[in-house]
């Protein structure tokens, strides 16, 4: 494992769409939009269902468990990522259902695996942001 | 309506180079014009209708058309990434179909090695999409490395078995004097190639290369009249492949709808390809394409290439035998262009005699454009002799 436990983060950009979702890992909560018309949970965050066409939309606190569908240790990332090389880049599907892409971290490279359960942890960006990645459960 | 026969490729050209430091890009664009023109015995002059996508530096398509001093009836600057140049030769047809056009140029060039865009970069403004995927360090190999290892957890599909796509590739481009990387290699050397992102080797990626091609797609009429073989436009089908609102699927690719697509305006199945081009980015695209346009059965692929099945001339479905991306050119890092070149080389029997495939009479061309893991844009192309 690299030497620091932390993998590059920056602020995110925030959008219009996407500042309370941006909020909500800065609070330590992971808020995904779900749609008031046929409440479905939506990926990625916007204001406007993909499902059904609406746009009411509701941010929404998850369990922020789920399981790892796919994963690949990065063996030279680039940019920031360089010099943290070897890592975990990854899909865990939440318990709720959407697939999201992040990195699995507090895990040596060597012991992620599919199937493998995981939780949220928010990593600091900047002096007040944060951003979502997971470890085993 | 139905493109079957509406268009010939009448000429196809691939650029020779493979490291350009001395042009720029429109120039290549230019000479993979001219040469693609003089293939077909046409000329600028006889062109009314330019196609070219994200490659092409400046306004849509018009920059690259003033360039080259053309005056169309019909422009169009449909940008898919590396699949871009197959949906051209499909839109293309359409336009001659409607009569909107008779002499289509389709043309792409880049240099990545020189200085050029970058392998999965994007100039374009941020997509909403973004933020949720740029945070997490996911280069372009790992983007592919992700499917891979799902399909492995799936299907028990192994990297011995990714390998063999690359060791074919290998065997064929040993005939192409023009290819990047021409030493034959082994399935215990490309295991012994560095992990870029596992499960994917080094020797699981195609290659960086500056270059282009270009492709002239014609009437019957035009056709008719020119003095070389042209080939056939049988069928065209394009898909686009995402996250699924948020649900992605990493076991397939947009292949499974573009490929029904291709086939059924065809008329043909994939029993009667003699000759495929396949996407191979990664050896992983290789694998995932052919279960989905139906060559094997979904999970099946890693046996399917197995024991020399992608070998031309007498595997069971000869691919890629320029070389292909991962061995032969890989311009501007879209490999749709050469894919559809080497497939009218099969059909015109102009492949090199040690991987030609005797009675080419039905061709197949894939591409792949965007990224396997996230989105993407899938096109077929069923190319056949003029009598098909
Ligand atoms: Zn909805």
């Amino acid at each position: 494992m690299p030497d620091d436990p932390f993998l590059p983060t920056r602020p995110p950009r925030r959008t219009h769409e996407t500042a309370e979702f941006w909020d909500g890992c800065a609070a330590g909560r992971l808020l995904l939009p779900r749609c008031d018309d046929c409440h479905a949970y939506i990926w990625y965050p916007r204001l406007f269902c993909p499902h059904c066409s609406s746009p009411r939309v509701t941010y929404t606190e998850v369990s922020g468990t789920g399981t790892v569908y796919s994963f690949t240790v990065v063996r030279k990332g680039a940019g920031a990522y360089r010099e943290f090389s070897p890592y975990v880049a990854a899909y865990v599907e939440l318990a709720e259902g959407p697939r999201v892409m992040t990195n699995i971290v507090g895990v040596p490279v060597d012991q992620v695996h599919v199937g493998q359960a995981v939780r949220v942890v928010f990593d600091p960006a900047g002096d007040a942001d944060a951003i979502p990645r997971f470890t085993p459960s | 309506m139905s493109l079957r026969g509406a268009a010939f490729i009448a000429g196809a050209y691939e650029h020779p180079r493979r490291d350009i430091p001395d042009r720029t890009v429109p120039q290549i664009h230019a000479e993979v014009a001219v040469g693609a023109l003089a293939d077909a015995g046409l000329s600028m002059a006889d062109v009314d209708g330019f196609y070219c996508a994200g490659d092409a530096p400046g306004f849509g398509a018009v920059s690259m058309a003033e360039y080259l001093g053309l005056r169309c009836r019909t422009y169009d600057s449909t940008e898919t990434g590396g699949s871009s140049y197959l949906v051209h030769v499909g839109h293309a047809a359409a336009m001659i179909k409607a009569g909107h056009a008779s002499v289509a140029l389709i043309t792409l060039a880049g240099t990545p090695r020189n200085g050029g865009a970058q392998p999965g970069s994007s100039a374009a403004a941020p997509a909403p999409e973004s933020e949720f995927e740029n945070l997490f360090g996911v280069p372009i190999a790992a983007n592919y490395a992700l499917a891979a290892q799902r399909h492995m957890y799936e299907f028990g599909t192994t990297s011995a078995q990714l390998a063999e796509i690359k060791v074919a590739a290998s065997l064929h481009a040993q005939h192409n004097p023009h290819a990047f990387l021409r030493d034959v290699v082994t399935v215990e050397e490309v295991l012994a190639s560095p992990m870029v992102a596992d499960p994917l080797h080094r020797m699981d990626c195609c290659v960086v290369t500056d270059g282009g091609g270009a492709l002239v797609v014609v009437s019957p009429a035009v056709a008719a009249s020119l003095p070389r073989r042209a080939v056939k436009v049988l069928g065209q089908g394009e898909a686009a492949k995402d996250t699924n609102r948020g649900r992605i699927d990493l076991t397939h690719t947009g292949a499974v709808w573009s490929g029904p697509r291709a086939f059924e305006e065809a008329g043909v199945t994939p029993a009667d390809i003699d000759y495929a081009s396949i996407y191979d980015s990664f050896t992983i695209t290789v694998l995932m394409t052919l279960e989905d346009l139906g060559f094997c059965h979904k999970g099946e692929g890693g046996r399917f290439v197995m024991d020399g099945g992608l070998v031309a001339p007498f595997g069971r479905l000869p691919f890629n035998t320029d070389g292909g991306g991962l061995c032969n050119n890989h311009p501007a890092n879209r490999g749709g262009m050469t894919k559809v070149i080497e497939a009218v080389r099969q059909l015109r029997g102009e492949a090199h005699p040690a991987v030609q495939v005797p009675d080419c009479q039905i061709a197949l061309a894939h591409g792949t454009g965007g990224s396997l893991s996230t989105r993407m844009m899938s096109s077929t192309l069923i190319l056949g002799q003029p009598d098909a």
